[in-house]
Parts: C-alpha cells; sequence; structure tokens
C-alpha cells in the first residue's frame, strides 16, 4: 500500500517538475542555449582562433565539454533552487509536507526535476555545440555517468540553498557569488597547467574542476585531475548532500515550524 | 473508535512562546468537531502538528490508532487537510492541483480524474476545472482548496477556517457540502471564526485559549451552560424611555429597540405580556449574539480575568 503511494508520489513529483521546466521553457531552455551560442562565437569561433590548441584539441573543442557541464550544473542548481523555494514561498510545498510521503522521496523527487533540467538544457547545448565544432566521443559512459553525478550533486545543493533561503535575494546570492566564480575558476575556459602552481593547488579545492575534467576526460580522453579521484569527489560530495537534505527536511528546517 | 487523540500535547517555539500547554482532546470517528478559540490561542498549532507542519515539543497524537511518531505515513493518509491560508500553486490549472493532490497519495491519474469531476461538480467548480487558479475569485479558491483536501477520501478532514471571507451564499452552499460529507461517514474538525457556523454544523465543541482547553463537550450541553442571554426588540413606535420591567436588565440603544438579558428561570412570555401592558408593540425579535458566540466571549473572558487577578 505504502510502497504503492510512494511509486505514484514518486512519479507526480517528477512529472510536475518536467511540466514546470516545459511550462516556462522562456526561462528554463532558451537562456542557456542563448549563452552557450554567444560562448561558442566569441570563445570558440573569434578568439579560439587565436589561442590555438589546447590538451591536443582545437580550443574550441576542448571548452565544449566545459560549456555543457556549466550549463548542466547550473541549471541542475537553478531548477531546484527556484522550484523547492517557490514551493516555499507560495506555501504549496505544504501539499508534499501533509502527504505520506517520506521526506527522502521528496529530496529524490526535486532532485529529479533538477537531473531533468540539467540534461535537457545540457543536450540542448550540446546540440549548438555540434553546430559550431565535432565533438569527438573517448568513452560514452565516462560522459553520462560524470554529467548524471555532477546533475545529482548541484541539484540537492540547489535543495540545500533552498531549504535555508528566507527570501528571493537568498536564492540568486549563491549562484551568482559561488556558484558562478567556482565555474568559471573550474577548468571550463583552460587546463590548470597554464596556471602558477600556488594556483594550480587552490583549483584542486575546486569540486567543479573534478566534474569538468571526468566531463571532459569521456569526451576527449584529456584530463588535469585523476579520475578516480573525480568519481569519488563527485559520488561522495552526492551522498553528503542528500544525507544532509533528507536530515533538514526530517527536522523541517525552513519548512515546518 | 477515535478520530483523532491528543495526549498531554505541547509546542513551546523557538521564541519561547508556549503555544501548546499539555491538552488532552478526543474526537469520535463520524463526529463533527468544532475546534474553536481566539486568535493565537493555539487551534492552528493542534492542526499543523496533526497534520506534521508544525513539530510538536512533547505529548502524543494518534489518528485512526496511528501514531504520529511512529506511523506516520498510515495517520497522514487518513487526513484531509483544509487549511486557513491559500496554498495551492496559483500557476497551476484547477485540474493539474487536484491530480497532483491525487498523486501525493498513491491515487493513479485515471481514479484522480473520476475523483475531481465528482468534488468540482459538487462544489460548483466543473466549469473551472482549465482555469488557472489565480484567476479564481476568493470563494472559488476556498472551494478549490476543499476538492483537493477531498481527492483521497480522508476518513478525517480538518477545515481550519475554510469560510473566511466567503459571501454568506457560498458559505451556506458550503455548510450543505460539509453536512452531506459528514453524513456520509468522514470525521470533520472544523475552526471557525464564525461561531453561528460551529453552532449550526457541529455535534462536538472544544474551547481552546491560551494553549489550554478550557470548555470540551457535547455542543448542546455548552449551550445549556449559557445562563443569560440577550434579545434585541425593534419596535413599532419610537419610546422616550425604558419601560418598567422589574428583575431585567434593560437598555434602549435606540427609540426603537429595547435590549433586554433574560436568566435561565425567567421567560419570554413575561416580557411580551408587561410589553403590551405598556403599550409597546414589538415587531420582531432576535438574539442579540449567537449564544455560542456569547459563551465563547464569557468563557474567554472569564480566563482572561483570572490570568489578570494572578489565578
Amino acid at each position: 500500500m505504502l510502497l504503492k503511494t510512494n511509486i505514484v508520489g514518486f512519479n507526480t513529483i517528477v512529472i510536475r517538475e518536467f511540466n514546470r521546466i516545459l511550462r516556462i521553457w522562456g526561462q528554463t531552455i532558451v537562456p542557456p542555449a542563448i549563452t552557450a551560442t554567444l560562448y561558442f562565437i566569441i570563445f570558440g569561433s573569434l578568439i579560439g582562433r587565436r589561442i590555438g590548441d589546447m590538451g591536443g584539441y582545437s580550443y574550441i573543442q576542448y571548452i565544449a565539454p566545459g560549456l555543457i557541464m556549466m550549463s548542466v550544473v547550473t541549471n541542475s542548481y537553478g531548477n531546484v533552487v527556484s522550484s523547492f523555494f517557490g514551493a516555499k514561498f507560495g506555501k504549496h510545498i505544504e501539499e508534499l509536507l501533509v502527504a505520506p510521503l517520506p521526506n527522502w522521496l521528496i529530496v529524490i523527487g526535486y532532485m529529479m526535476g533538477g537531473i531533468a533540467r540539467g540534461l535537457l538544457v545540457g543536450l540542448v547545448v550540446t546540440i549548438i555545440t555540434l553546430i559550431f565544432t565535432r565533438l569527438h566521443i573517448h568513452n560514452i559512459a565516462i560522459v553520462i555517468s560524470a554529467v548524471v553525478l555532477s546533475s545529482i550533486v548541484f541539484s540537492l545543493a540547489g535543495m540545500i540553498n533552498a531549504v535555508f533561503a528566507k527570501n528571493f535575494d537568498q536564492i540568486s546570492f549563491i549562484p551568482t557569488f559561488v556558484l558562478t566564480p567556482l565555474t568559471y575558476l573550474g577548468g571550463v575556459f583552460y587546463t590548470i597547467t597554464l596556471l602558477p602552481e600556488w594556483a594550480q593547488h587552490i583549483s584542486h579545492a575546486n569540486p567543479i574542476l573534478y566534474m569538468v575534467n571526468a566531463f571532459r576526460f569521456g569526451f576527449l580522453g584529456v584530463s588535469d585531475v585523476d579520475l578516480g579521484f573525480a568519481y569519488l569527489i563527485m559520488i561522495g560530495s552526492a551522498l553528503v548532500l542528500f544525507t544532509a537534505c533528507v536530515w533538514l527536511m526530517y527536522r523541517g528546517v525552513g519548512t515546518r515550524e | 473508535m477515535k478520530a483523532l487523540a491528543f495526549r498531554q500535547l505541547t509546542k513551546t517555539y523557538k521564541n519561547g512562546v508556549r503555544a501548546l500547554k499539555g491538552i488532552d482532546l478526543d474526537v469520535e470517528e463520524g463526529d463533527f468537531f468544532a475546534l474553536l478559540g481566539p486568535n493565537g490561542a493555539g487551534k492552528t498549532t493542534a492542526i499543523g502538528i496533526v497534520t506534521s507542519l508544525v513539530n510538536k515539543s512533547g505529548g502524543k497524537v494518534e489518528v485512526f490508532g496511528h501514531d504520529i511518531d511512529t506511523q506516520l505515513a498510515l495517520a497522514k493518509s487518513c487526513i484531509g487537510l483544509v487549511p486557513q491560508e491559500i496554498n495551492f500553486n496559483q500557476f497551476e490549472t484547477v485540474t493539474t492541483i487536484l491530480v497532483n493532490q491525487a498523486g501525493f497519495y498513491g491515487l493513479p491519474r485515471r481514479v484522480a480524474h473520476d475523483r475531481l469531476e465528482k468534488y468540482l461538480t459538487a462544489l460548483q467548480l466543473w466549469d473551472k476545472r482549465n482555469s488557472i487558479s489565480r484567476s479564481l475569485s476568493g470563494g472559488m479558491k476556498r472551494r478549490l482548496m476543499i476538492a483537493r483536501a477531498l481527492m483521497h477520501e480522508p476518513r478525517l478532514l480538518i477545515l481550519d477556517e475554510p469560510t473566511a471571507g466567503v459571501d454568506i451564499e457560498v458559505r451556506r452552499s458550503m455548510w450543505t457540502f460539509m453536512r452531506d460529507i459528514n453524513v456520509a461517514g468522514t470525521t470533520i474538525i472544523l475552526t471557525t471564526h464564525y461561531l453561528e457556523e460551529a453552532e449550526s454544523l457541529c455535534r462536538h465543541v472544544a474551547i481552546i485559549d491560551k494553549g489550554q482547553i478550557i470548555e470540551n463537550d457535547r455542543m448542546s450541553r455548552v449551550l445549556r451552560k449559557l445562563q443569560t442571554e440577550v434579545f434585541v426588540f425593534n419596535l413599532r413606535n419610537p419610546i422616550a424611555a425604558l419601560p418598567d420591567l422589574p428583575g431585567y436588565r434593560t437598555t434602549l440603544p435606540d427609540d426603537h429597540t429595547i435590549e433586554i438579558e433574560m436568566s435561565k428561570d425567567q421567560n419570554l412570555n413575561d416580557i411580551f405580556s408587561r410589553l403590551s401592558a405598556s403599550g409597546i408593540e414589538v415587531l420582531s425579535m432576535r438574539n442579540k449574539t449567537n449564544r455560542l458566540e456569547e459563551l465563547f466571549m464569557r468563557l474567554v473572558n472569564k480566563e482572561e480575568k483570572a490570568i489578570g487577578d494572578g489565578r
């Protein structure tokens, strides 16, 4: 009985989240597509030609996986933070809180929404990438696992942001002042071997570096970090963040009085 | 069977406010139960604990025998909640809101579509099924929340001020609807500031004030505790001064109206005789306030006075 409730309840949350992504496609799908197009025009075609090769590939080919991953992580994060905070703000999160659904299921439901938007946007950006350059695929399993794990991590991070946020400023603060700098400094546009040694050490504290490089390895077979360690970071982060989300929901932080 | 049972239920908020000070309460299955109290008395906190929107500080809550500490999902599946504030997604259509609600309780979409037709029709919202919910009027939004709470056909329906801000016509149609679903077997707990509503609908009443239950009995027994009532007499002709009515407390709000306070051992025949003898013709008569309202005010004011007296 409860298993059936959980399965139908989970499907309902996921369908609702997916419908929300499609309903507001002008906010969810179009902006990252335009941003990615501009990146490819400016950094790929115009400036990229003057930069030359990086990691044995043309600059536009080198940055393509990073740009796809950047879209995935920002959109996974953005989806959950806006959807969950919107539900808190509009009080319709109470629909879920009073329903006989376990907290872990609600967390996974929102996480799936984040993954759905991240992957959907990632697919759109990949199609745009193919307009500008050819994508070499070194290992499809690594491509898929790296993008899904990164999406999970940032969906859960977005949920934690939304749980603690008390107003709209607080859901834009982390993306603006934490996520964007980490993404830009996470090896999307360059290999960290170009940096001085001290800067390379600092870069290793940036989790996005591992995600971008694992994903890039899946495409190009080149990476600035150890692949095993990158997976350890991604899986470890996902587990820690998932536990934190469930605990916060159980305690009712930001959701129950 | 008890639909709801509180034992020594307490809630202290982080700011130190003790919203519930160890209340005991039983609601029998099939009952129509009024939970009344002034603003801030603890009604919504108690409802919040039952529906797990508020974490309790202590005590025990059971819903149809399911302890919310150990069988929360089973307890929740028995409850339908109509909260005080509008809390559906205002960007979704009426149908989407109801289908999603059904889904959160494990009902497949096919079943949900059958149920939404049944409840939207009963609540006169069927023609609004494809409307975006924020475009509905206030009364429609209230009815939508009732339809939503009924989608999983709960055994216990909790209505937290369901008719607030609703015009009298809609309110009365909602009363009829609530009576019907109670007769069909759904236990209902109602909180309302319209005490006429509670008196008309409910068979049991509990009055909560400052986190404590100060009255809990059958409605008829509670109303019998009212020792005096004030009646308002509307007169055909103006009078300059109050007539002589020894033994009654009388006031003259205006020259066409007399208010007379009567105790239980006095009767209206005596008043009418005396008014006729004084040449006063009565056009109509009514209670100054609803009886439950009168009792409610006296009980709450007595509590306040007791606290003021340091008792």
